[in-house]
């Protein structure tokens, strides 16, 4: 099989991978990186967002193959270095943006990617770029509010 | 001033820390050592016997460990349905549903076979290998030729027609008053059929030990007292101490994970013969074709009104599909959840429902939020605007004049409910205010001069929440009871740790439940933890559904901490050497009436650990104690909404400009967690109006199987919602005084978006358009 190098979270990581595997199963099966969750099966519900050489890339549509060489950002990466939520993060926890919390990893990872692209998005571009991202408990109402919010702090 | 903490405070959710960084801990990123991964070869054809099944090659490929059909689960059960509705005619049919197909598949998505491979790759490489013979039947997808000699799902049972199901008032009665009523006023329509759509898909893994012989399924369930109970017992013979069945974090259910599904069965027992556990991911795309489906009937109703337009009868009749076999819950969803809601917010006096449901060779239909609710609200909420228009009457001024006073609470229906309380010109009067109606006419103007047609849609409901009075429904035939538990655990230095048998998938309970016990205590709500989703650390429980978690489980909590309070009172009395009756508690504090004596919480919880001055002779010690309830009626959220639509005169296109949901739930625990409950269902309820739509042909094939076809809600098809639930009438029957919230935005929120639609389109003589209102029907019904 052939190996595969990347760096994740900071971090140098290696493994043998089928050409077929995906991004996303390389990080939730060798890496045991279980935040990034898989939703559906044809690339539409975004929970599987992560960041890959600063783009946000849906894990479940790009080889793990594809990823060798570059920096790639998760959920669990999205944290301050001690430990504490991150602007983004703690945006949603302060204004509700999320319920059960199987989208939420990809919302916070797409919305973290919109606002490094644009700090102060509307209403409409926001729910413009949320558009490959599922949610099915919110309404969207306060992931919304929290982006808004996250864009605000980050100012 | 609003709180910071206990009950009616915005608490922030504690969860949210795990979910927000990665590590949640959900049902799939479970893997146990030495876990083989199961596939199932499932039918591609509606309907089908199955003359061979030849495993050879795909046994013989790499990686696979077995392949299992249905003659290795001959020793087990069907899959037990839940509720048994007796009809006109008697008990309903009740045809076996196998785990794995035996003889005949009838529907695309039945298993038939149960590949278990090293990888999910073997597996699903020799799932693809096995050879299966199926001679292809005529299948019968419409309800109308189901019942009408089309072909028969189930031969063994000789009808197509689970049960034929009367209810309410005298059927002569109600047709003697349409008779002579000043008008009447009659619609034909669908409740479109939904998939749930939680966005973690289904997984199952089953352990076995053989060392102590216990089963563990872990599982994405709503309610893992209810599948241990129903597994255990009526599909594979397990008795409750030897299966353990673990429900984790779970990624939204919306009733399609209530039910008790065969891929569970299937890993349990399959763990057991390969000796392995056995672990099951659904596909997004498997999902669509075996998680139950939603709503799906076809009404007829008709209101009878005076000249004045107060409501004098009511009549529905109902076609309700099942699906290919009866889901746990699937019978009481049309009948005692749908039938008994018709009375609506209204005084009408005569209602009489007729409900056929309906075997077809489709995914089996079950709860889905709202769950008979929203189809009942969806008919009468349309029927009523319908009306309105006809009789020339504004539609605010037509439910105002129809609604049940305050005064007149306790109101018995004629349909079996009791509503304790309620206030819903109260409600309506916020909506008028909130939805700011009086502005509406500026805002057509505004739009038309844009070229766009402006409509105002306004819709009311109630539901029945807090399933449910075990003898109630019991009676109504319900084989399962509907109390809850709740066991609190407080620990020797005063903090607290809760087992519920509720089950938490997003609607915040680890942070809800403390808020309840510390506001009761008076300790912090750090201090108090809450554990879930596990039948081996939880006494027992009957789950989350029908907006019951707060009215049941919480009232339960209440139960379990009084008789903590009660204990603990004792217990301070005897260390301050009082008679129990002088004792008061407040703020974490035991006193002695009139005196300046006290002890606190944590002194108390001590001495009840540490109990060497304790009454030994009267106490045990520990402090520790549990609580079942059993409500004594159900509660009634009830509330008005109103939405603004324009509509494309030229695409037919609808754009939903605004949206206003003016509640009551009674009293509230957490203000931000209620209000997120009811972005959500608006969230769904948009979903059904505007988008959402499982569509079979004629073949029995989903045509919208995937999220490329089936259109779900995005964040930018809705605009932010106004919500509001100042108006409260508390609950009368339970400690809290809460009514429910979870289900009230997909209960009230279709039938508000099409009644605004049909206002867009009035002037073009528009009466009705079945949901979705995509742009194609919007566009063709404008053409006439």
């Amino acid at each position: 099989m052939p190996s595969v190098s990347m760096t994740v979270n900071g971090r140098q990581v290696s493994g043998e991978v089928e050409g077929r595997t995906l991004l996303v199963e390389f990080l939730r099966g060798p890496l045991g990186l279980t935040g990034t969750h898989v939703g559906c099966d044809t690339s539409q519900c975004g929970a599987c967002v992560v960041h890959v050489n600063g783009q946000d890339v849906k894990s479940c549509t790009m080889l793990a193959l594809e990823a060798d060489g570059a920096e790639v950002r998760t959920i669990e990466g999205m944290a301050n270095p001690d430990g504490s939520l991150g602007v983004v993060q703690q945006a949603f926890q302060d204004n509700h943006g999320l319920q059960c919390g199987y989208c939420t990893p990809g919302m916070v990872m797409t919305a973290a990617a919109l606002l490094e692209k644009n700090p102060d998005p509307s209403e409409a571009e926001i729910r413009a770029y949320l558009e490959g991202n599922l949610c099915r408990c919110t309404g969207y109402h306060n992931i919304v509010k929290s982006i808004q919010a996250a864009a605000a702090a980050l100012r | 001033m609003a709180k910071d903490s206990g009950i009616g405070a915005a608490s922030k959710r504690r969860e949210d820390v795990r979910f927000l960084s990665g590590s949640g801990k959900y049902t799939d990123d479970i893997n146990l050592a030495g876990q083989a991964y199961a596939c199932f070869l499932r039918s591609s054809v509606a309907h089908g016997r199955i003359n061979a099944i030849d495993t050879a090659a795909a046994t013989a490929m790499p990686g696979v460990v077995a392949i299992l059909t249905a003659k290795d689960f001959e020793g087990a059960g069907g899959l037990p349905c839940g509720w048994c509705v007796t009809g006109k005619d008697g008990p309903m049919k009740e045809p076996k549903h196998p785990i794995l197909a035996e003889g005949k598949v009838r529907h695309v998505g039945d298993p038939i076979a149960m590949v278990i491979a090293d990888t999910k790759e073997q597996a699903q490489a020799a799932a693809d290998a096995i050879s299966v013979d199926i001679e292809e039947l005529p299948a019968v997808i419409d309800m109308k030729a189901a019942i009408a000699g089309g072909p028969l799902v189930h031969e063994d049972i000789g009808t197509n027609l689970c049960y034929d199901w009367n209810f309410g008032s005298d059927k002569a009665e109600t047709d003697a008053a349409f008779e002579t009523a000043h008008h009447v006023t009659r619609l034909e329509l669908t409740n479109n059929r939904l998939v749930p759509n939680a966005m973690e898909p289904r997984v199952a893994i089953g352990a076995y030990d053989r060392s102590t012989g216990e089963h563990t399924l872990y599982t994405t369930s709503q309610n893992p007292h209810v599948i241990r109970l129903l597994m255990g017992a009526f599909v594979l013979q397990i008795p409750e101490h030897k299966l353990r069945v673990v429900a984790p974090d779970v990624g939204g259910g919306f009733g399609s994970k209530i039910f008790h599904y065969a891929e569970e069965a299937a890993c349990t027992l399959a763990a057991k013969l390969v000796n392995r556990p056995v672990k099951w991911t659904a596909e997004r795309s498997e999902s669509f074709v075996t998680d139950a489906h939603g709503r799906d009937h076809v009404s007829t109703i008709e209101l009878a009104l005076d000249a004045e337009g107060h409501f004098l009868a009511l009549r529905t009749d109902t076609l309700a599909n099942m699906g290919a076999y009866l889901s746990t819950f699937a019978p009481s969803v049309p009948t005692y959840l749908h039938g008994t809601l018709m009375a609506g917010n209204y005084a009408t006096p005569l209602i009489n429902v007729n409900v056929r449901a309906v075997f077809t060779n489709t995914v089996p239909v079950d709860a889905y939020r709202g769950a008979g609710r929203p189809e009942a609200t969806f008919q009468l909420e349309r029927v009523i605007d319908m009306a309105a228009r006809e009789m020339g009457i504004d539609p605010v001024e037509i439910r105002r004049r129809n609604f049940i006073k305050p005064d007149q609470f306790p109101y018995q229906t004629p349909v079996a409910l009791a509503y304790d309380t309620g206030n819903y010109h109260a409600t309506m009067d916020k909506l008028v205010e909130i939805a700011d109606i009086a502005g509406f006419a500026a805002r057509k103007a505004e739009s038309a001069a844009r070229g766009k047609l402006r409509g105002l849609g306004i819709a009311c409901y109630i539901e029945a929440c807090g399933i449910a009075p075990s003898a109630v429904a019991g009676a109504l035939g319900a084989r399962a009871g509907l109390y809850e538990s709740a066991t609190v655990r407080v620990n020797a230095t005063g903090s607290v740790t809760v087992l519920t048998g509720s089950h938490s998938h997003g609607q915040g309970h680890e942070t809800t439940f403390p808020q309840v016990v510390a506001e009761m205590l008076g300790i912090d709500e750090g201090q108090v933890e809450v554990v879930h989703g596990d039948t081996g650390r939880i006494p027992f429980g009957m789950g989350t559904y029908g907006s019951r978690s707060i009215a049941v489980g919480g009232a339960a909590l209440v139960r379990a901490t009084e008789k903590i309070i009660n204990k603990a009172r004792k217990i301070a009395a005897h260390l301050m050497e009082a008679a129990e009756g002088d004792v008061e508690f407040a703020n974490g504090t035991f006193s002695v009436k009139g005196t300046d004596k006290s002890v606190g919480w944590g002194d108390v919880c001590l001495t009840a650990y540490v109990p060497h001055n304790f009454p030994h002779e009267t106490l045990e010690p520990g402090l520790e104690e549990t609580a079942f309830y059993d409500p004594a009626n159900f509660t009634f959220p009830a509330g008005a909404y109103a939405a603004e639509v324009e509509v494309d005169p030229d695409t037919g296109q609808v754009t939903l400009c605004s949206f206003a949901a003016a509640d009551d739930f009674g009293n509230i625990i957490n203000p931000m967690i209620v209000d997120g409950q009811v972005h959500g269902g608006i969230g769904q309820g948009v979903g059904q109006a505007l988008l959402e739509h499982a569509v079979y042909d004629a073949n029995g094939q989903l045509l919208s199987g995937s999220y490329m076809d089936y259109a779900m809600p995005r964040a930018d098809d809705v605009p932010f919602y106004a919500v509001d639930h100042s108006c409260q009438t508390p609950c009368t029957h339970n400690p809290l005084g809460v009514k429910g919230c979870g289900e009230a935005g997909a209960i009230g929120t279709p039938p508000t978006i099409v009644n605004a639609v049909i206002d867009a389109l009035a002037d073009r003589g528009v009466k009705h358009i079945d949901m979705p209102l995509t742009p194609a029907r919007v566009w063709a019904a404008m053409q006439g």
